[in-house]
């Protein structure tokens, strides 16, 4: 039996301790199969243990079970019951361990603390039976599997708790058991351990506590309120009254963008959408619109930006729609190219130039990289067998040929895949091949290609990567891919096609030939640039001062991360690389995917006839883009994001703060005397602007959202408990107050307009006109400022969002189909019928807000339950009763929440989560 | 965060009885998750599904459900965990959709989970997929073929099923040209 090995991790740490223990006669092989496994259930650091019979075992710890069972250790209920607490309960907690030693470098005592409650568990089942192992007096299969799991975090027993003293004992005599001992040398220690942070690197992060750093869960608000130095608060105060004179100039580029000398240049592409194919909502936030967003917020920093993109229009694909509509393929491509040009301007999409691959740029761009690859010898020629049909004169793509099936006799399978048994199939296997365009019969016949040698150019390819992801910002998944591509071994690619829809291959044999599509494809970046500017070398051609970012959808990162820089490697002409590329997962449609077949799905010409307008469709893709891991659509939680964040939250902050000054001040910005109350606030502001800056200069550009959220959540918090519309009535110092809290409360929404401006752009538009704020403060800096001072005018304030009702959500699901209302049972926010969870509009602007009485009782008792956790914590007073009194404060927060009319999800506490 | 309960008590009292175990076990559960716990008679009682199913089949004289040979006892011990952290631990459509089709791939050559013998395994998978396969569309019951193969059959094996309902499988392929 053979037993692979390949990754030297925590599940090879247990596999070998137990083959040692077992002395089981295996063969073993580090490094992973030549070829894929046939079946996909195990992940591809599993080891795996091929038996004799041929049966393969893929469970670290079956195949433990194997190796003692092999020795005549059967299984007792005891060890049973480790082996399912392992596999269920302590495996995941501690891959987030390991993460949290190897990737966020914390030391093997912080990780071990972060597996608390399942080592008690171990320690206690150690000290209640007295025995020296976990099932018995001699070690088993339960004591190997925990051990190897627990050995790569902690190494010694010093890392635990000296409490743990049972455990202590325990681990030491396994790990001076000789299979223990022999295995960890093998395998791990110490320097394997960077090996394995390699490969945790490239994993998404596993989805505990870890990932939380960033939130606003109101937990975590309460530690940012006590982060709050003298300090901050001094310094956000200096930041306010420098005013905005304090901003920098908002830079106008010259057009064409070019890059600038001594500025952060910034190229962005996004991938280029398939021509004939409408773009749905997963393609727009997958690549598009994300593009949008960070393009926007690169010049609203004045870096100087160019955005481009570009339909992908050659290929196999086109052409046999142009037989299918019975036009060429330039007609073809004219017409969606138009369709997708007209959606992307109805989303607002900023691009600096939007082009197309089937242009002359193209083909000197795409000829010129193939002569130099081919002067420099990174070009193979292969003789391919290829279905030939004598009537068309032409050598038939996979798409071209109809036939039986191979393996299953059906009589209408397609030359690259059976729809009846859905295997791929080489076209020349097919049996009675048909020409689909002629219905004629083809004949296999030898035909010349051009291959790119992958495998020449791997290690120049592994260099820059190593370069690249050193400096750059990658997301996981686009590094994991790419490292898998790597590791499965990179082999010669076809980079011709007998088509005629293409980049003619400019070299003698070949001329009837053209370039295959994804040689061809990325090089439409370089060539729609040139397009827009002669001068486009200086954009990709010019790595020293421009920085490339590549966004697409996590199905595209070989062809950036691997092929197409292999391409320009190559060719050698000193080109601009990826340096960050940002991938995302996939966007599903109320639990299933988009199909244009089955008619399910929001495609991007119907978004408009929804009548919802532009913003609110970015808004809620990129409030819920599939950053990390997928994420789904869903209609009724579009309308719940609408009425509850946007109305609710956003809308009527900055409405109230408008409208404020308009009733209360005559439409001018009133004078501000500062309180150490409205500093604090200041500093609060200041602090999420930050977090914000730092999330989306790392494209997190859904978590850099809810910063905005979470300043017009404190906006109206700020307005409710300091009453303006009240104090207007007051004495001296009590409209004096008013005036201040109004002029605060608009400079906030000015600053918002800004912040808000690469997510909804429109809206955005609108309260620039709305406050008037002058175009010299719409730029970012990391300060918030008073940019609408004393003095200043408004214009006419008027309501920014519309409420959506549930009648018109539930007609808008009927008519895009999928997600049956039993469906939803799967999503507990919102099974919750609409109306039950829907709080009633805010009011315009709240001068008597529904039982505002209440409301205020409410704001002052979570203002001091705060404050007396706070004092609790400071005193260190006792955990339990910390806790208490937190779960209080939380309660209070949340019914303040369902009074303010906010959703209530956000004031749910997720769960203690602590350092 | 799925809302469908939970995997637990209710199939230990299912198996039991396809065991002719007699009535009368006491179960508890444990934790968040609910995992059950089967108080004994002696120490603090059996936790975890795989374990207490495994502890059933012993007292019901029945090993040959948890295989013959080492071989045959990983391969159960195996497609059991296989159940308890994946099947269990699925909480999307994505996830389900992976589910089903590892097992399509792993069935496509195989009468049961561990080859040609009827073990614990399929039992408890059984139970596991029950509420997903109840779901499954025509169409998605014809893609995962082998899967709704073998659940047919152990859905039709004497005792299985009991007061679950009867998942439908049609006989004739209706969707050729689906891909």
């Amino acid at each position: 039996m053979q037993l692979r090995v390949p990754v030297r991790g925590p599940a090879a740490l247990k596999v070998l301790a137990a083959a040692g223990a077992a002395a089981a006669p295996v063969q073993l092989v580090w490094g992973g199969p030549s070829e894929p496994p046939r079946a996909p259930l195990r992940p591809p650091w599993a080891p795996a243990l091929e038996l004799d019979s041929g049966t393969v075992l893929f469970s670290p710890n079956a195949i433990c079970q194997f190796f003692f069972l092999t020795r005549g250790d059967e299984p007792t209920d005891l060890s049973n019951q480790w082996l399912e607490w392992e596999a269920t309960e302590l495996q995941p907690a501690a891959t987030a361990a390991l993460y949290a030693r190897l990737v966020l470098g914390r030391t093997a005592l912080e990780a071990a603390q972060g597996l608390g409650k399942l080592l008690t568990h171990i320690e206690q089942s150690l000290a209640r039976r007295g025995a020296a192992f976990l099932a018995g007096d001699t070690p088993s299969v339960a004591d190997v599997v925990v051990w190897g799991t627990l050995f790569p975090i902690l190494q010694d027993e010093n890392s635990l708790p000296s409490e743990l003293q049972a455990l202590r004992t325990w681990f030491q005599s396994m790990t001076l058991l000789e299979a223990c001992r022999d295995a960890a040398d093998s395998v791990l220690m110490p320097k394997a351990l960077l090996e394995f942070k390699s490969y945790l690197q490239k994993q998404p992060p596993p989805c505990l506590a870890m990932q939380r750093a960033t939130s606003n869960e109101p937990e975590e608000e309460e530690g940012s309120e006590r982060a709050l130095t003298e300090e901050e608060i001094a310094a956000a105060a200096d930041a306010w009254a420098r005013g905005a004179a304090a901003l920098p100039k908002p830079w106008q580029p010259q057009k064409p963008v070019l890059p600038v000398e001594g500025m952060r240049n910034v190229l962005i592409t996004s991938a280029l959408p398939y021509v004939n194919n409408v773009p749905h909502l997963g393609n727009i936030i997958g690549c598009v619109l994300s593009a949008d967003t960070f393009a926007r917020y690169c010049r609203l920093r004045n870096w100087n930006t160019l955005y481009v993109c570009g339909t992908d229009e050659y290929g196999t694909a086109t052409e046999t729609k142009a037989v299918e509509e019975g036009l060429t393929p330039q007609e073809i491509c004219n017409k969606y190219h138009t369709i997708h040009a007209d959606i992307y301007r109805w989303f607002d999409i900023s691009f600096d130039c939007f082009g197309r691959t089937t242009t002359p740029s193209q083909t000197t761009i795409a000829q010129d990289i193939f002569q130099r690859l081919l002067a420099r010898g990174f070009l193979l020629q292969d003789t391919v067998e290829q279905l030939r049909c004598e009537g068309c004169q032409r050598f038939l793509a996979d798409r071209f040929v109809e036939g039986t099936c191979p393996f299953c006799s059906y009589e209408e399978a397609r030359g690259d895949q059976c729809d009846k048994c859905g295997k791929l199939i080489n076209a020349v296997e097919l049996k009675n091949p048909q020409c689909k365009l002629c219905r004629g019969v083809p004949t296999v016949k030898p035909t010349q290609h051009l291959f790119l040698d992958l495998p020449k150019l791997e290690e120049r390819l592994e260099a820059w990567l190593e370069q690249s992801w050193a400096t750059g910002d990658w997301t996981a998944n686009a590094r994991y891919i790419t490292r898998s591509w790597i590791r499965d071994g990179l082999k010669p690619r076809c980079i011709t096609r007998d088509l005629k829809w293409g980049t003619p291959v400019p070299l003698d044999g070949f001329r009837d030939k053209v370039f295959y599509v994804w040689f061809d494809a990325p090089i439409g970046y370089l060539s729609i640039t040139a397009n827009y500017t002669d001068q486009w070398e200086r954009w990709w051609k010019n790595p020293q001062q421009v920085e490339l970012y590549n966004f697409m959808a996590k199905d595209n990162v070989p062809f950036h991360s691997v092929i197409f820089p292999c391409s320009l490697l190559g060719a050698d002409d000193n080109y601009t690389l990826v340096n960050h590329l940002i991938a995302t997962e996939y966007l599903n449609y109320e639990d299933g995917k988009f199909s244009k077949s089955r008619g399910v799905g929001v495609f991007g010409d119907m978004a408009k006839d929804t009548g919802i307008p532009a913003d609110i469709w970015r808004f809620y893709l990129l409030y819920l883009r599939p950053e990390g891991q997928d994420s789904a659509f869903s209609w009724s939680d579009l309308m719940l994001k609408n009425n509850s964040e946007l109305l609710n939250n956003l809308g009527n902050f900055i409405n109230r703060a408008g409208m404020f000054v308009c009733k209360f001040f005559g439409g001018t910005v009133p004078n501000m005397v500062l309180t150490p109350d409205d500093k604090r606030l200041l500093a609060r502001v200041t602090l999420e602007l930050r977090q914000y800056h730092q999330l989306l200069e790392k494209v997190r550009i859904r978590e850099a959202l809810r910063c905005i959220l979470s300043i017009s959540r404190h906006g109206n918090q700020y307005i409710q408990v300091n009453e303006p519309w009240k104090r207007i009535k007051g004495d001296e110092k009590d409209r004096q107050h008013a005036g201040t809290v109004t002029g605060v409360a608009v400079n906030m929404a000015s600053l918002l307009a800004v912040m808000l401006q690469p997510y909804m752009p429109s809206v955005s538009l609108a309260i620039q006109g709305q406050l008037c704020i002058p175009p010299d403060s719409f730029v970012l800096s990391h300060d918030f400022t008073c940019t609408l001072p004393p003095g200043h005018r408004v214009g006419t304030v008027s309501p920014l969002f519309q409420k959506l009702e549930n009648d018109r959500v539930e007609a808008l699901r009927r008519r895009f189909g999928g997600g049956q209302p039993e469906d939803l049972a799967v999503e507990p926010q919102a099974k919750q019928t609409p109306s039950a969870s829907q709080p009633p509009p805010a009011p315009e602007t709240l001068m008597a807000p529904i039982d505002s009485q209440r409301l205020q009782e409410l704001t002052q008792e979570v203002a001091r339950q705060g404050n007396h956790v706070r004092q609790l914590k400071a005193n260190k007073a006792e955990k339990a009763q910390i806790d208490m009194e937190v779960a209080k404060l939380l309660e209070l927060k949340k019914q303040l929440a369902l009074a303010e009319g906010k959703s209530p999800e956000v004031s749910v506490p997720k769960g203690k989560q602590k350092k | 965060m799925a809302a469908r309960p939970g995997p637990g008590v209710g199939e230990l009292v299912l198996l039991e009885k396809l065991l002719g175990l007699p009535k009368g076990s006491k179960y508890g559960v444990q934790g968040e998750r609910k995992i059950p716990v089967l108080q004994t008679n002696s120490g603090p009682g059996l936790t975890g599904i795989m374990t207490i199913a495994a502890y059933l089949v012993k007292q019901a004289k029945k090993e040959q459900l948890l295989g013959s040979t080492a071989e045959e006892k990983a391969v159960v011990q195996q497609w059991l965990e296989y159940r308890v952290t994946q099947v269990d631990g699925s909480s999307s459509k994505e996830d389900t959709r992976i589910i089903l089709k590892d097992l399509n791939i792993h069935l496509e050559d195989k009468v049961y989970l561990a080859g040609n013998v009827f073990t614990l395994a399929d039992i408890l998978m059984y139970y596991g997929l029950h509420h997903i396969m109840v779901d499954l569309t025509v169409q998605e019951k014809e893609k995962y073929l082998n899967v709704s193969r073998w659940f047919n059959h152990i859905q039709h094996y004497p005792g299985v099923r009991q007061h679950l309902s009867n998942v439908v499988f049609i006989k004739n392929r209706l969707y050729t040209n689906a891909h």
